[in-house]
């Protein structure tokens, strides 16, 4: 930690800030008024002790277990406001980013039923399809949020099935061929012969298949190649897919799998999207007893891969 | 006929702005993201409608950079985001934009208003 940031850090008045909340409930003031009830009652204890008790040492045990217990509760109590400041903030800066998404289709719908109310029956079905798509964009974060919530509050359907990896990859490479081909992206899907299924929710790991093969399309820019694989290891099946794209910044590599992250070189080549699909596809595979990872280089492109582990039959 | 740049990657605003201002009689360019709309800038339109969240260079920059340069900085310039801010509304207008105007707070028709204004 540097110097300015212990700084920051006393700086009392702009760490309630940050939290937008009352100073009395702002952990940073609280630590400093806890601090100063432990000091007073230390020397309260050590006066009254004095008093009383002939043996020094004796008074100062009692101090000491005194001093030791009050700060203990103060550490615990300045932490759980902590936590719900910090809970709080995030809850603001999740409807604040939220409201945004939502506003975006909005006003498209808003303005494009503006235009066709003027009465405007020249190229209606373009206007159309204008409702559709921006319906559609709203449908599908409001989808996301619930299955953030859901994920949140752990009640992400826990229905397991028995299903092979390789069918359903298949398919879905088949139902994302003419995104590709209008992206001029080459999809290359390879598997290992003879793979086991594997135990998992089926619908889940379809979303995340779909979440990371749309990521990779998106973000390769023309004549890409996006090569899928799926073999087997010792305990598990691993999943890889691997873009020639733009990549992700190494200082942005640690927030990735954040929700509502979106890497300044994301936004570069594409301001669509929830933000969502990462920390969805994290949270699926790590509830199903799997692992998801990447390594991206910046210019280069990026490979994501998870694993599932293999049924025990 | 007065020439609008739009510089907005909402494909859905362009058109529906596009087929609106032909119909009030202006010219409409259209630039998808922040570089093109520098380069299109070159052409000196009569105004220039600004969005904030955009591909390659940010709005803010983008504002930065038209009034920074001799041949642009003379072109009114119109923020029309959902960006709501007090930071990005102030930092537009020191930046020298005409008027800040958020999308989810007016109708096609007061947009069209504002934009008539700004020509004046």
């Amino acid at each position: 930690m540097e110097f300015k940031d212990v700084l920051s850090q006393l700086n009392i008045p702009a760490q309630c800030k940050k939290y937008g909340i009352p100073l009395w409930q702002c952990p940073t003031f609280l630590f400093l008024v806890m601090g100063i009830v432990i000091i007073a009652s230390s020397l309260i204890a050590y006066a009254i002790g004095t008093r009383y008790i002939e043996d020094p040492e004796i008074v100062a045990l009692i101090v000491l277990i005194l001093t030791a217990i009050l700060f203990i509760m103060a550490f615990i109590i300045t932490r759980s406001f902590e936590r719900l400041a910090e809970a709080n903030r995030m809850k603001s800066e999740f409807i604040s980013i939220v409201s945004h998404q939502l506003r975006t289709p909005l006003t498209n719908l808003r303005w494009a039923i503006e235009f066709l109310m003027k009465g405007n029956p020249k190229n209606q079905i373009e206007y159309f399809q204008i409702l559709k798509e921006n319906s559609d964009r709203m449908a599908e974060l409001i989808k996301d949020l619930l299955i953030v919530s859901r994920i949140e509050t752990a009640k992400l359907p826990a229905k397991k099935e028995d299903f092979s990896l390789k069918e359903l990859t298949e398919r879905i490479v088949k139902e994302f061929e003419p995104l590709a081909k209008s992206s001029n992206v080459e999809i290359n899907f390879f598997s290992q012969k003879n793979l086991p299924n594997i135990f998992a929710n089926q619908f889940q790991i379809r979303q995340v298949i779909e979440n990371l093969l749309d990521n990779a399309i998106r973000y390769t820019k023309g004549n890409g190649l996006v090569e899928i694989k799926i073999e087997k290891r010792p305990k598990s099946i691993y999943f890889e897919i691997k873009d020639n794209g733009v990549g992700i910044p190494k200082d942005d590599q640690k927030y990735i799998f954040q929700k509502f992250f979106r890497s300044e070189n994301v936004l570069k080549y594409q301001t669509q999207g929830t933000g969502l699909g990462l920390y969805i596809s994290k949270s699926i595979i790590e509830k199903s007893g799997g692992k998801i990872g990447f390594k991206s280089q910046e210019g280069v492109g990026s490979t994501f891969w998870f694993t599932l582990p293999l049924i025990k039959h | 006929m007065k020439t609008i740049l739009f510089i907005e990657d909402e494909s859905a605003l362009q058109k529906t702005f596009g087929d609106l201002l032909t119909q009030e009689g202006y010219e409409m360019i259209s630039a998808l993201d922040g570089e093109t709309g520098l380069k299109l800038a070159k052409e000196k339109p009569d105004l220039i409608l600004l969005d904030l969240i955009l591909p390659k260079i940010h709005g803010l920059d983008v504002l930065k950079r038209l009034k920074e340069d001799k041949e642009t900085k003379e072109i009114p310039v119109v923020v029309l985001t959902n960006v709501e801010g007090l930071p990005e509304i102030d930092k537009a207008i020191e930046l020298g934009a005409t008027t800040y105007l958020v999308k989810a707070q007016y109708s096609l028709e007061e947009v069209v208003e504002k934009i008539k204004k700004a020509l004046k």
